[in-house]
Formats: structure tokens, sequence, C-alpha cells
């Protein structure tokens, strides 16, 4: 038996020799790293000791409010984005959906354009927008008659201001998907309906969306996964304030690590981060995960 | 009002729609370009000018005059390069292989690389960090280089398109008595180009937008890529709004003008492993 294997290994060596040069980067450089992560949130490890505690750094991120504060955040961040960016991109899809081909490259390239621009720019770029004294957004509020808001200044303001922006600017990597996905329904299924005098509502939620499920599933977990890493945006425009009401997990990890040198409780912090997008993609596929046959 | 008209009323009533969330995420890409040209002064002026009235290049001179500007868009480049050639090579190594050879633990491995995209980066974080610091990379190129030739999504990207090359070529091909190298380089890789271009931008961009690693693995301002140098001035001179918006234009033109030039490569990438 174990013959037989080592047989067929030596027999199809040249399979090896092809996946080992990009294996061996990816074992060094994440694999490893992955696993030490797992090990090192067991340990105290500071630029003075490098100590085995057990499970103790959980324990502590538990009853620390800080840490339970950014999970808040970042809980409300991404479920404050993800379901902005879902309805945002159906509806330009299904509103897209019946223009001619010149039309849709145009719009799909214009939603996507934000995202070859990196997240560094797009947060230097507001923060000048919500520039409470000079800023483009309180110009537009004055011209409308409101007062001007210190958009980022105010612990209540802060976290909704940028799930606004991430709203305004995201979403068009999921505009494409859903059109390419909207664009392989065989277009009888809407004629069909249509025939039949189905208003448009119905055909959206009765034929549409059903038939979207799979690419709508794959969105969700991606965007989950993306925005509850959320850092770039909360290292340029607020560092965590006001009052750390834009502090997320993200970013205090990197406090953690890197300005507290505490690596053992930054890792722990990564793991639960990792386990809770675990949990939330078993759940997005449990829920909505039924595949669909067309 | 007969059917032609209500079809035509909603038509226009859809591109409004799409227009004004169109123009909310344009908007602030014009804002940043407006700004970069207006004279500094007029940015601290309230009403803003929407459309500036004597446009000036001083902002980018002031910009070009940063003394590790040009040493930052050197790093990236680099960086962004090195990674991209690198991985289209192993990546395509890679995907041909788990594309079409059957080898014991074959699919395990396959089933690894895809699993490991779901994690977040903040886990690899820590631990590549001491690691990187262990092999006295820290602040070199090879620090910011290897980690991203690590990434999983390249090798995922490739076995997915290669896995449609029909097999009777790579047959054909041994049987004309080409080696397997031959017979990736010469049926392969010529066949897979569409996906190379795809990965390649990708990648390029992905690198060339990356700032939490180049962040965390650089100390000095000359090792620094665009885009901690960016955040660098943002930090050091958060008043100067002309200057930085200057800055991000500066770097953010050049992915601009890839999107532009290759677009149609994004907007195929994008469904990559999401849609059959």
């Amino acid at each position: 038996m174990a013959v037989t294997v080592w047989k067929r290994m030596w027999k199809q060596r040249a399979g090896y020799y092809f996946v080992l040069p990009h294996f061996a980067f990816y074992l060094m450089f994440f694999l490893i790293p992955v696993g030490w992560g797992v090990y090192l949130s067991f340990f105290k490890y500071d630029v003075f000791t490098q100590r085995f505690i057990g499970f103790d750094n959980f324990v502590n991120l538990f009853t620390d409010w800080l840490f339970l504060k950014a999970l808040g955040n970042t809980f409300l961040y991404t479920f404050g984005v993800v379901p902005l960016w879902l309805g945002k991109a159906l509806l330009v899809t299904v509103l897209l959906y019946p223009f001619r081909n010149s039309i849709k490259t145009f719009y799909k390239a214009l939603f996507y354009l934000p995202h070859v621009t990196s997240s560094v720019i797009i947060s230097m770029i507001w923060l000048w927008v919500f520039n409470p004294t000079y800023g483009l957004l309180n110009y537009f509020m004055r011209s409308v008659g409101l007062e001007k808001i210190a958009w980022l200044g105010n612990k209540f303001f802060a976290m909704p201001s940028l799930i606004f922006m991430q709203f305004i600017m995201g979403g068009g990597s999921t505009i494409v998907l859903l059109s390419a996905a909207m664009a392989s329904i065989p277009e009888y299924y809407f004629e069909a309906a249509k025939l039949e005098g189905a208003s448009s509502w119905k055909v959206f939620t009765r034929i549409t969306v059903p038939l979207l499920k799979p690419t709508i599933l794959y969105a969700m977990i991606m965007g989950t996964i993306a925005n509850f890493q959320t850092f770039s945006n909360i290292y340029i425009m607020t560092q965590g304030g006001p009052e750390f009401s834009t502090i997320t997990i993200g970013y205090l990890v990197y406090t953690t690590a890197f300005r507290d040198y505490n690596l053992g409780l930054a890792s722990a912090m990564s793991m639960v981060m990792f386990g809770i997008l675990a949990v939330f993609g078993f759940i997005q596929f449990k829920w909505l995960g039924s595949n669909v046959e067309y | 009002m007969d059917w032609k008209t209500k079809l035509l009323i909603r038509r226009i009533i859809s591109l409004v729609i799409l227009s004004i969330f169109g123009l909310l995420a344009f908007i602030p890409l014009y804002w940043m370009v407006i700004t970069a040209i207006k004279p500094a002064t007029l940015t601290l002026q309230f009403p803003p000018e929407l459309f500036p009235r004597n446009p000036t290049l001083q902002n980018f001179k002031d910009v070009f005059q940063r003394p590790m500007l040009f040493r930052w868009t050197f790093n990236s480049l680099f960086v962004a390069g090195a990674v991209t050639t690198l991985q289209l090579l192993l990546c395509s190594m890679a995907g041909y292989s788990l594309a079409k050879k059957k080898f014991p633990l074959g699919k395990l491995l396959f089933s690894i690389y895809i699993a490991s995209m779901m994690i977040p980066r903040q886990v690899t974080l820590v631990p590549l960090y001491i690691l990187v610091s262990k092999f006295s990379m820290i602040d070199t190129y090879w620090g910011l280089i290897l980690p991203g030739v690590a990434a999983p999504f390249g090798v995922f990207l490739m076995r997915q398109f290669m896995v449609s090359i029909p097999s009777e070529i790579i047959e054909a091909s041994r049987i004309d008595g080409a080696s397997e190298w031959g017979t990736y380089f010469r049926i392969i890789l010529p066949i897979s180009k569409p996906a190379l271009a795809v990965l390649g931008i990708f990648t390029f961009v992905g690198e060339w937008n990356n700032f939490l690693w180049p962040l965390i693995v650089t100390n000095t301002s000359k090792m620094k890529t665009l885009q901690a140098g960016l955040a660098l001035l943002q930090e050091e001179v958060p008043m100067q709004h002309a200057f930085l918006m200057a800055g991000a234009t500066y770097a953010a033109i050049p992915m601009i003008i890839i999107f532009f030039a290759f677009s149609r490569y994004f907007l195929k990438g994008v469904t990559v492993g999401a849609i059959k």
C-alpha cells in the first residue's frame, strides 16, 4: 500500500516540481506565520518577556473594555457597510441590466474606479472632504441651509461618517460581479414573467434575487471579510478617536503589536478576529447556501 | 401613454439614479485633482471654489521638492514589479500543477490554498514581522517583497483558468516529445495569457496600493513605499491640503491610467472564482 503511494508520487513528480516553488514561499511566509500566530496567542510576548500563559490573553481580552469597544465598533462598521454595499450594488445592477453594452461598460468602469485608488488616498481625500471648516461636505450642508458638522470630530458622527464614505466609494466590484452573474441568467426567464403580467418588483424578488443568490452570498462573505479588517481609513482619518468611537479590531491589533509591542496579546486579538469571521462565513453559508440551478 | 413612452421614461429614471450614484463616487476623486491644482491659500477659503479659476502646478512642484518622493516612487515600482513578476511565474506553475497534474496530496493542497484566502491579514502580521526580523529583513526590499510573493490568490486564479484547458493538448505535446517544462512554457503559458494578464494587473495594483505591510516592515524614510510615504506626509503637514492632494493625485494617476488601459481585464478579473 505505502509502496504504491510512493510509486505514484515518484511517477507524478512533475506535479510536485511545478507546485513546489510557490509552495515554498507560501509555507514560509504564510502557513508558518498562521501557525506561529496561534502559538504566540498563548504567550506573553513583549520586549522583556516571552512566557507561556495559556488562555490568559483571551481571558484578558474579553474583560478589556477597549477590546470589547473595538469589537462592537467593528461589528457596527461591517454590518453598516456590507448591507448598504449590497443594496447599492443590486439596485445599480438591476437598473443597468436593460442598457446596451457600451453604457453598461461606462457605468461599470465609473463604479470600479475608486477600487484602483488606494485606501490611503481615498482616506486622505475624505479627510479633506470631511474637514469641518473648509470641507466640501460642509459646503453642501451650508448650501442646503444646514449647519456645519464636525463629521469626524464628534463621537456620534465619526463612525456613521466612515460608513457613509465606504458606502459612497465602495461596491464597485460587487456591481461588476452581479452584472456578470445577471448576464448569465437566460433572458426568457424575465420575458416569461413579464408576459404573465408580473410587476417589476415581483420579477426582482421572485426571479432576480433568487437566481443571483450564490453571487450575493459570495459578495457578502468577501465584503464581510474585507470590512472586518478595516485599517487604513482608521489609521489615516481618526486613529480610533474621538473617545475611541472609531477604534476597530484591525487598528487595535496594529497599535497593540507595533506601538505597545504586546505581540502575544495582538496575536490573540487576531485569532478572535479570525474565529468570528469563520463563524460569519459559516452562518452566511448556511443561511444563503442552498445552490440554485438554472 | 403608449408603452414606448413608458419604457423611455423608465430608462431615463434609471440613468438618473445610476448617474447620481456614479457621480457621488466620482466627486471625491474630482475634488482631489481640483484641490491639487488650486493655489494653496485658496484651500483655506469658505465657500470653496468648485471650478478653479487660477489653476497652478505649484503644489506638484512642492511635492516633487520633497526629498524622498522619487525614492518612494521607485520603491513602489520596484516592489510591485518584483512581486508581480515572481507571482506570474510561480503561480502559473503551481496553478498548472494543481489543475492538470494528478498526484497524491494535490487536492488537499488546493483546499489549503482556497481556505487560506479567508484568513484576515492581521493573523499573519505579527508572526510575519517576527519572522522577517529574525531573517534581518526589516527595512529591506526582501522584507517588502517576499511576503507578497507568498499570497495564495494567484495560484487559485491560475488553477481556475487552467482547469478549462483541454488535457488533449497537453498529451499531444508530450507525445510529440516535448518535455514537462517545454509543455508548460510553449503550450500552457501562451494559452493562459488572459489569466496572466488579469493576475499581473491585479497583483501590480494591489501591491502598489498596499499600505499595512510596508508601514510595518519599513523604519527609515528611504525604504518607504509611496503609500507609506503619503501617510507620513499626512501626519507631518495635515493642514497643507493642496500639497497633500497633489501628492495623492501623483500616486493615484499611474493606477488610473493602468485601469483605463486594461479595464476589460479588471472587469473580467473580478468575477474569477465567483461565477462559473
